[in-house]
């Protein structure tokens, strides 16, 4: 059954592929090939939207892309709600379930529409003035009510189910657009063998050729031709033709972004395709052939539903074989309506008027008009529009004033001349220019490497288009390396030809006027609007823009940029040029950000790195945490224990008898050549020469500015080796920071640094039973306390794989850190758990490591420093060699602030009730009975519960602190202010004995 | 996305492979601890941020690793040329704008 708006022989759908469909719950059939607006122009719905400010009904201004009412919530399931979606793009499937957006209760009556008559309250910069005052009710009161009253459809509240995939591209020539400009391009281009890239957003090639009934290309209907030239294209093994692609961003170097909608226009997509394919293309020369949009006639209620664009209601005939009205008038200041006009009159549509403005223009298809006995009305205009929810009637008065006369019409069909597409062309930083003669910005000084060609470059004709784009392609790829190519250039029989039109408000929505005579329809910005804007004092084009938020929508300006230019202009008494366009910025159209993140979401966000025992920590009951993009075991709680019972058995275990610590993460340089004792000397503080070889040292690495940058035990391996560990978040800056200077500033040392982060896995054994544990596995390397004693390294083996073993401690316990290759990493842990069980020791996590650390006031390096403090702040200066000329930061400690009395020091604090554990962060005063705001003094840096020590403890930086010793500070915190005392920073074995214990 | 050319690598890669490295041409003193406040706080504070042509540290750190100088222009984003770290300043410059 055909819809009743359908004309049976017209249009090039297959009129046998029935799609249905739903809008707003209610069933229509449609065809294959259809759009949503389309479909539902066939059954006659103009209705589908009500507009974001004054809620007043919409239809369909567009068939494509530019359309700023028609915009509908398209359901699939119950993730899959996509809002905003341009009807007038969606491709109809059967089955299609699409609903209207901001209305309530419904369409047809909703109540939001009393915004319309409240419309003087809603002004430009209405929410600049109104919701001034005061600031919180921006929050809690303005926000929220505006955001339901203005809603440009629902999100959906699930995560998106479908997968986006994202492919890079490179060619000789990207060609944008696929009307006939962009076809003669590319067959030129792909001529000569290069890589043609040809990439338009509709889901068939021809562009305007789908309702320009009268062009004609290589003997063939014009729309034909393009059909035929893109199937050749297709055929060829250089050229990749992409359809229902959009290109939204134009970037440096010819670098553009393309997403194609893979699958938004099936009825069942498999979950095998991409809902979109996002395309980063890299083209020697880009071709841009975007066409030109046409703008609407800017007249008093212009906004009625069946009011639309002329080239809009010839597409919706000659492609999609639908009338947009029985009964239609046509309002015009230029010569391409009337094309409009003749197409459905012969359609057997009743045109009851053409109303031109202009006074007197001539031409063919003025005479065609006139000879199908169209009624012609030059130097009229329509003043307004009636009807509500459709446009019912046009009325029409002399431009200059005089008697009105009301002719009843069921659709508007208007024209006020073509915007040339210059989108991508200012995105490419070309800079526009202003032709006065012709009235519109066409592309002036280019940036990059690219052309435009045809509407987007302001020629005009089809024949002067081809020409134009067919000599570029083959420029494009000539001048991109290819040779000449052999083709004959497409030949243009027939053309139609478009004249100008006008900018800005036409009589009847003129200066004087308070008419709802809509610029842009998607923000409901008003000819009266822009003028307030300008008396207010807007006077760049910039400030009228965000006054009255014209050109601010998702359709980025598309229709209304240049009325709204044109009626400031006009205001401001200054020719266009000098008011200035405003900026086109990426996207082109909105795109998903789906396709943008593509496949980096959930576990393909980030990359996780896991330790050789990452399977047998997993397996062992670990808690694990991120640390940086690391996974590291955080406490291996046993069955009934929380967090706090692991960590105080793990830390008082390591204490009694032992702890076994996978330290893996931490990162890992090694320095090698004959100059690495003085490379070593200029990037740490300390000393480095005399070290002997097999010895460690904690280094203290510095900016140039003195503060303290990273941290680690270093041990020398050899006279021209280091093994340096840095901080596991540090390791890929401080290698940055050490390539650095061995490159730039110290290039004469032979020094050669290799990252080894990855090659070792470390496990640390601590505890008294360290070396009881160790011992049994290890071959050739002499364990007692004389031979390996504290801060020593040796090689050797374990387990019979390479170690290098080192003596040393974050724990303050007698310690042992087992460096073996990474592979073997897991194997000599599971030996050394055995072992270990022998003796009782437990494995233990980053918390307990912490905690541990902490009760001897062992920093680390960002969490007790803030990139602020120095190794004298830090109680580290017995670290910095006094004797040393120079090393990074040797100058930037001398600064005057940096050897300033009263610096932040690092001290232990202790509350005075023990049971009460700090928070991280919190802020220190001295004296608590002062007035808000208090001056303060410092804050903690580390606090934990110590079940080693029965209490709690902390770390501090606070002013002078290290001459408070004994004082009393306070902590004041939303429950009260907690008493601190501050104490030195090592609260276990103060003396160091247990380094041997 | 900018293409950079690696001068040791002599080829124009993504820009995704490389990091900035800020203003060239500053050289550290070899007699660092001997400098006044004056000359310290211009060398390590103190730096050109011109509209126009910049001299910048740029490092293939995704590539061959190695730091090299870029002469750009703030405005276009356009490089001019790059060279090798160690390399004087070029004195004429390759079609800059300005
Ligand atoms: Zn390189």
């Amino acid at each position: 059954m055909n819809a009743a708006f359908r004309i049976p022989g017209a249009g090039r759908l297959s009129q046998a592929k029935t799609a249905s469909f739903s809008f707003d719950d209610k069933s229509y059939t449609g065809i294959e090939g259809d759009t949503l607006a389309s479909a539902l122009l066939a059954n006659g719905v103009h209705l589908v939207g009500r507009s974001f400010k004054y809620h007043r009904p919409r239809g369909f201004l567009s068939a494509g892309a530019e359309e700023p009412n028609a915009l509908v919530q398209i359901v699939r399931d119950d993730a899959r709600k996509t809002p905003n979606v341009r009807a007038t793009v969606q491709e109809l499937y059967d089955g299609l379930t699409a609903n209207s957006q901001n209305r309530w209760p419904s369409l047809a009556f909703d109540v939001g529409a009393v915004n319309d008559i409240a419309s003087p309250l809603f002004s430009a910069g209405f929410y600049y003035k109104t919701f001034m005052w005061p600031k919180s009710a921006w929050k809690n009161l303005y926000e929220p009510k505006i955001r339901a009253a203005a809603g440009l459809g629902v999100s959906p509240d699930k995560p998106d189910p479908d997968h986006y995939a994202a492919r890079y591209a490179h060619c000789e020539v990207l060609v944008l657009g696929g009307g006939a400009a962009g076809i003669a391009a590319a067959l030129a281009a792909a001529e000569t063998g290069a890589r043609v890239i040809l990439a338009d957003e509709q889901a068939e090639f021809g562009g305007s050729l789908r309702f320009e009934s009268g062009a004609k290309i290589d003997g063939e209907n014009g729309y034909s031709w393009a059909q035929a030239a893109v199937a050749k294209l297709k055929a060829m093994d250089n050229v990749r033709v992409l359809s229902r692609t959009t290109a939204f961003g134009y970037y440096a170097q010819n670098f553009v972004g393309l997403v194609e909608r893979v699958s938004d226009h099936l009825k069942s997509p498999g979950r095998e395709l991409a809902r979109e394919r996002l395309w980063q293309v890299r083209a020697r020369r880009v071709v841009i052939a975007t066409g030109a949009i046409e703008r609407h006639m800017v007249f008093a209620n212009n906004d009625r539903p069946g009011v639309m664009l002329a080239s809009a209601a010839r597409t919706y005939l000659n492609h999609f074989g639908v009338a947009v009205g029985r009964n239609v008038g046509v309002y015009t200041a230029n010569d391409s309506a009337y094309a409009a006009a003749i197409d459905l009159k012969k359609a057997g549509v009743n045109v009851a008027a053409i109303v031109d403005l202009r006074d007197n223009p001539s031409g063919p298809v003025i005479d065609e008009a006139r000879a199908l006995g169209i009624e012609i009305n030059f130097g009229r205009a329509v003043v307004s529009a009636g009807g509500k929810l459709r446009v019912s009637s046009m009325t029409v008065q002399p431009k200059n004033g005089g008697g009105e006369r009301t002719i009843p019409v069921d659709a508007i069909l208007m024209s006020a001349g073509w915007t040339p597409s210059v989108h991508l062309f200012s995105q490419s930083r070309g800079k526009v220019a202003f032709n006065d003669e012709t009235k519109r910005f066409v592309p002036g000084t280019y940036a990059q490497d690219c052309v435009s060609v045809g509407a987007c470059n302001g020629t005009d004709g089809l024949s002067a288009t081809v020409d134009e784009a067919y000599a570029a392609g083959a420029k494009a790829a000539k001048d991109a390396g290819a040779k000449t190519g052999k083709g004959i250039k497409p030949k243009v029989d027939a053309s139609e030809s478009w004249s100008r039109g006008m900018l800005g408000a036409a009589p009847g929505a003129g200066p004087g006027t308070t008419v709802k005579a809509f610029v842009d329809f998607q923000n409901d910005v008003t000819a009266k609007d822009i003028r307030q804007a300008v008396h207010e004092g807007m006077r760049s084009i910039e400030h009228v823009k965000r006054f009255t938020t014209n050109g601010m929508a998702t359709d980025q300006g598309k229709t209304s940029n240049m009325h709204g230019l044109a009626i400031a202009a006009e205001e401001l008494g200054k020719p266009i040029p000098q008011v200035g366009l405003t900026t086109f910025r990426a996207p082109y159209t909105p795109v998903t950000f789906g396709s943008i993140v593509g496949h980096a979401r959930g576990a393909l966000f980030d990359p996780t790195r896991r330790t050789a025992t990452h399977g047998w920590a997993a397996s062992h009951g670990a808690v694990f945490e991120d640390v940086g993009q690391w996974k590291r075991a955080w406490y291996f709680p046993k069955a009934g224990e929380d967090m706090h019972a692991a960590v105080d058995r793990e830390c008082v275990t390591v204490r009694k008898t032992a702890g076994l610590f996978d330290a893996s993460t931490l990162g890992k340089i090694e320095v090698v050549g004959p100059d690495a004792a003085k490379f070593m000397e200029l990037l740490y503080t300390n000393p480095w020469e005399k070290l002997e070889p097999g010895r460690c040292r904690y280094g203290i690495m510095l900016r140039e500015d003195g503060f303290i940058y990273d941290d680690g035990v270093v041990g020398r391996l050899a006279p021209d080796r280091f093994h340096v560990t840095t901080t596991t978040g540090g390791a890929p800056r401080v290698m940055h920071h050490m390539e650095d200077y061995l490159q730039t500033e110290f290039p004469h040392l032979n020094v050669w640094l290799t990252s080894i982060t990855e090659q070792w896995a470390v496990i640390a054994v601590q505890g008294p039973k360290s070396r009881d544990i160790i011992a049994p596995l290890v071959e050739g390397i002499d364990m007692s306390d004389e031979a390996l004693p504290h801060m020593s390294v040796r090689e050797g083996r374990i387990c019979g794989v390479p170690t290098r073993l080192f003596r040393m401690s974050f724990t303050g316990e007698r310690g042992f850190e087992v460096n073996v290759p990474a592979d073997y990493g897991e194997a000599v842990w599971e030996a050394l758990w055995a072992e270990g069980q022998k003796h009782g020791a437990a494995a233990y996590g980053t918390e307990t490591m912490h905690v541990l650390r902490a009760e001897k006031g062992y920093i680390i390096v960002g969490q007790d420093t803030d990139g602020t403090v120095t190794p004298n702040d830090a109680g580290l200066d017995w670290a910095v060699g006094k004797k040393k000329t120079d090393f990074v930061g040797i100058r930037g400690l001398a600064r005057p602030d940096l050897v300033a009395k009263g610096r932040k020091q690092l001290v232990g604090l202790k509350t005075k009730d023990p049971k009460v554990v700090l928070e991280e962060g919190a802020q220190i005063v001295a004296d608590p009975k002062q007035a808000i705001p208090m001056k303060m003094i410092g804050h903690v840096t580390s606090s934990y519960w110590s079940e080693n020590c029965g209490r709690s403890i902390a770390l501090a930086l606070v002013a002078g602190g290290r001459d408070r010793m004994g004082e009393t500070l306070y902590v004041p915190m939303p429950n009260g202010t907690i008493e601190v005392e501050v104490t030195g920073m090592v609260f276990v074995d103060e003396k160091g004995e247990r380094l041997n214990g | 996305m900018l293409l950079i050319r690696c001068p040791y690598c002599e080829e124009e890669r993504p820009e995704l492979e490389f990091r900035n490295a800020g203003e060239a041409h500053i050289a550290r003193s070899a007699n660092i601890a001997a400098e006044s406040d004056d000359d310290f706080e211009k060398f390590f504070f103190i730096r050109a941020n011109p509209k126009g042509v910049i001299y910048e540290r740029w490092r293939h750190i995704h590539g061959c690793a190695r730091f090299f100088n870029a002469v750009r222009d703030t405005v276009t984003d356009k490089f001019v040329m790059t060279y090798k770290a160690g390399e004087p300043k070029p004195e004429k410059l390759p079609g800059a704008s300005k």
